[in-house]
């Protein structure tokens, strides 16, 4: 046990301070590590979830004052530093709209990674002022082990990095949304990695001053990896990105954990590493997808799954979804992404109370990868002040589809599209989705007669008992509150 | 801290991550995943070490830009976490 407590850092051996200081730091760490876990935990239940959050954080800043403890720290610039990230994160987390949330979350999570990037970065730093000899009795440590971990810190943290900020931007339609592909980018990807392995062997095998360059290559190696792994991923695959590049954060700290021998850094790192790869497999899940293809697939760039379907799309007024709403019975409202992009969700609210007014039973039914993250739509609505029980999700809400009068579909494309079910030709077939094409009467609101963000044809839309509402989904559904008010 | 144990340390803490989130209602997913991003941020440790004095200009830079973008993700994302479970919460109340 004592081994464990005693953790040997490069900046404690430096300074030369062992004893009761280093030891009261390890003990702390192990005291966040517990508060994290606990944080965690209360995180996965909905009444414990906000104490959760601050359990969480009490952890880290437990973890923060205990590493002030290390003599030698620079506080001047320490807390320089604190005082602006500090700054930019409080207005930037205040400001964001809720629609906004999954760009935020990946910008957040973008910056994370290059942090880890650059404590890989400055570690090496710090080996070539000391040379691998002076370096490695100082700390006590493996020149492979040193060279491997630091090099997986900078791989990691760097895709981490630009892939977010390629999310982020993606997210913010501030670069086109779908994916993006060219001739031999599988092939190009591979020589990205390949070339990275061989920047590894190279930093083993050259001598320190040949090496530093290497490294820095690996920092360029690993950005690119991420614009390049990213670009190919389409909008509607972004909450398995998202919650992929969010484990990878969690990895990038481990890695940067093992850098400089940390053991908060690496239960901590590691925990979101799991979080994140749990997610992850849950999202690939409700697309009935391996992560495989989510990443390799270029899915949505081809045309393949533009089958011909026959029929035409039926539009319809405004007034006539009112009459149909207005004698229904029961509605269920399936929101989508384009729900957050109309930052229609207070009007939907709206619509779903005038409903219940009405004497119709109302449900919101939620796909789990509707939106551009895990839960997106959750948070919206709960934005709104829908009542959580009003809330369905996929498997609760299907077997009572057939008796459910209008299915109320807001900017929700791929996740209700029968060919899914019926097409096995069709590429998201297998994928589990909300069966709106069983209810009596379905309208579907939509900006424009194009395809959705995979570009498949929306079978849904050509049914029988479908009627479309083009326009912009929160002029649309405000409107037919408005009707239902002036009754 | 010798490299066997700190491994070990990585293993049980995976474990441990798969077994504590396995089971998380899907209204929860985004405030878990901006949660456990900020604790992602535990960086900042690595970061705050680096910001040393006498170490030589380039760790220094290096250490500072890491703790300003550490200390984004990490304010940033617990406060970002709060505002969305503050509004679950409500639900709750009524």
């Amino acid at each position: 046990m004592n081994a464990l407590l005693s953790s040997t850092n490069a900046i404690a051996a430096m300074s030369g301070i062992f004893g009761l200081n280093i030891k009261l730091i390890d003990i702390a760490y192990i005291v966040s590590s517990i508060f994290f876990i606990f944080g965690i935990k209360m995180l996965g239940k909905a009444d414990t979830a906000r104490r959760g959050n601050m359990v969480s954080s009490i952890g880290m800043l437990i973890a923060v004052v205990a590493t002030l403890l290390y003599s030698g720290l620079d506080y001047t610039w320490i807390i320089a530093g604190i005082i602006i990230g500090a700054a930019i994160g409080v207005v930037a987390a205040k400001m964001v709209k809720m629609t906004s949330m999954p760009e935020l979350v990946a910008l957040f999570n973008g910056f994370g990674g290059l942090a880890s990037l650059l404590v890989g970065w400055a570690e090496y730093e710090r080996i070539k002022g000391f040379g691998w000899e002076g370096y490695l009795a100082h700390t006590q440590g493996e020149f492979y082990f040193s060279n491997i971990v630091i090099w997986l810190t900078l791989w990691i943290g760097g895709i981490t990095f630009t892939g977010s900020i390629l999310a982020y931007l993606k997210l913010s339609a501030k670069i086109s949304g779908s994916a993006i592909c060219f001739k031999g980018q599988k092939a190009f990807n591979a020589l990205l990695a390949l070339a990275m392995v061989a920047a590894l062997v190279a930093m083993c095998m050259l001598p320190l001053e040949t090496a530093y360059p290497v490294m820095i290559a690996v920092i360029a190696l690993a950005l690119l990896l991420g614009i390049f792994g990213v670009l190919p991923i389409g909008g509607g695959d972004m909450p398995v990105v998202i919650s992929l590049l969010n484990s990878f954060s969690g990895l990038a700290a481990a890695a940067a954990g093992f850098t400089i021998a940390n053991t908060v850094l690496i239960v901590s790192g590691c925990l979101v590493g799991a979080s994140g790869f749990i997610l992850t497999i849950i999202m690939c899940k409700a697309m009935n997808r391996t992560l495989a293809n989510v990443l390799f697939s270029g899915f949505g760039a081809t045309d393949e799954g533009s089958a011909k379907v026959e029929g035409e799309m039926k539009a319809a007024s405004i007034e006539d979804a009112y009459y149909v709403l207005e004698a229904a019975r029961s509605v269920v409202i399936i929101p989508g992404y384009g729900m957050a992009v109309a930052q229609a969700q207070h009007a939907v609210k709206e619509l779903g109370t005038m409903l219940e007014a009405n004497g119709a039973e109302v449900r919101y039914a939620i796909h789990p990868v509707a939106g551009r993250m895990p839960g997106h739509m959750n948070v919206l609505l709960a934005e709104a002040d829908v009542p959580y029980e009003q809330l369905a999700e996929m498997d609760s809400v299907n077997p009572m589809m057939e008796m459910v009068d209008v299915a109320l579909v807001i900017g929700a494309n791929d996740v209700v599209n029968p060919a899914a079910v019926e097409d096995p030709g069709c590429p998201i077939y297998g994928m589990p989705i909300i069966e709106a094409y069983k209810a009596r009467t379905v309208f579907a609101l939509k900006r424009g007669k194009g395809a959705g963000f995979s570009g498949l044809v929306n079978k849904l839309y050509f049914l029988e008992k479908t009627r479309m509402l083009y326009g912009d989904a929160k002029a649309t559904v405000s409107e037919l509150a408005g009707m239902f008010k002036d009754k | 801290m010798d490299i066997t144990q700190l491994l070990f340390i990585f293993t049980l803490a995976a474990f441990l991550g798969l077994e504590l989130i396995a089971k998380v209602p899907s209204q929860l997913h985004t405030p878990l995943m901006s949660g456990s991003n900020a604790i992602s941020g535990i960086t900042i440790v690595g970061a705050l070490l680096a910001v040393t004095n006498g170490e030589g200009q380039a760790i220094h830079i290096i250490g500072f830009i890491a703790v300003v973008l550490a200390t984004v993700n990490v304010v940033g994302g617990y406060v970002v976490t709060d505002r969305m479970l503050a509004m679950f919460k409500k639900k709750g109340d009524k």
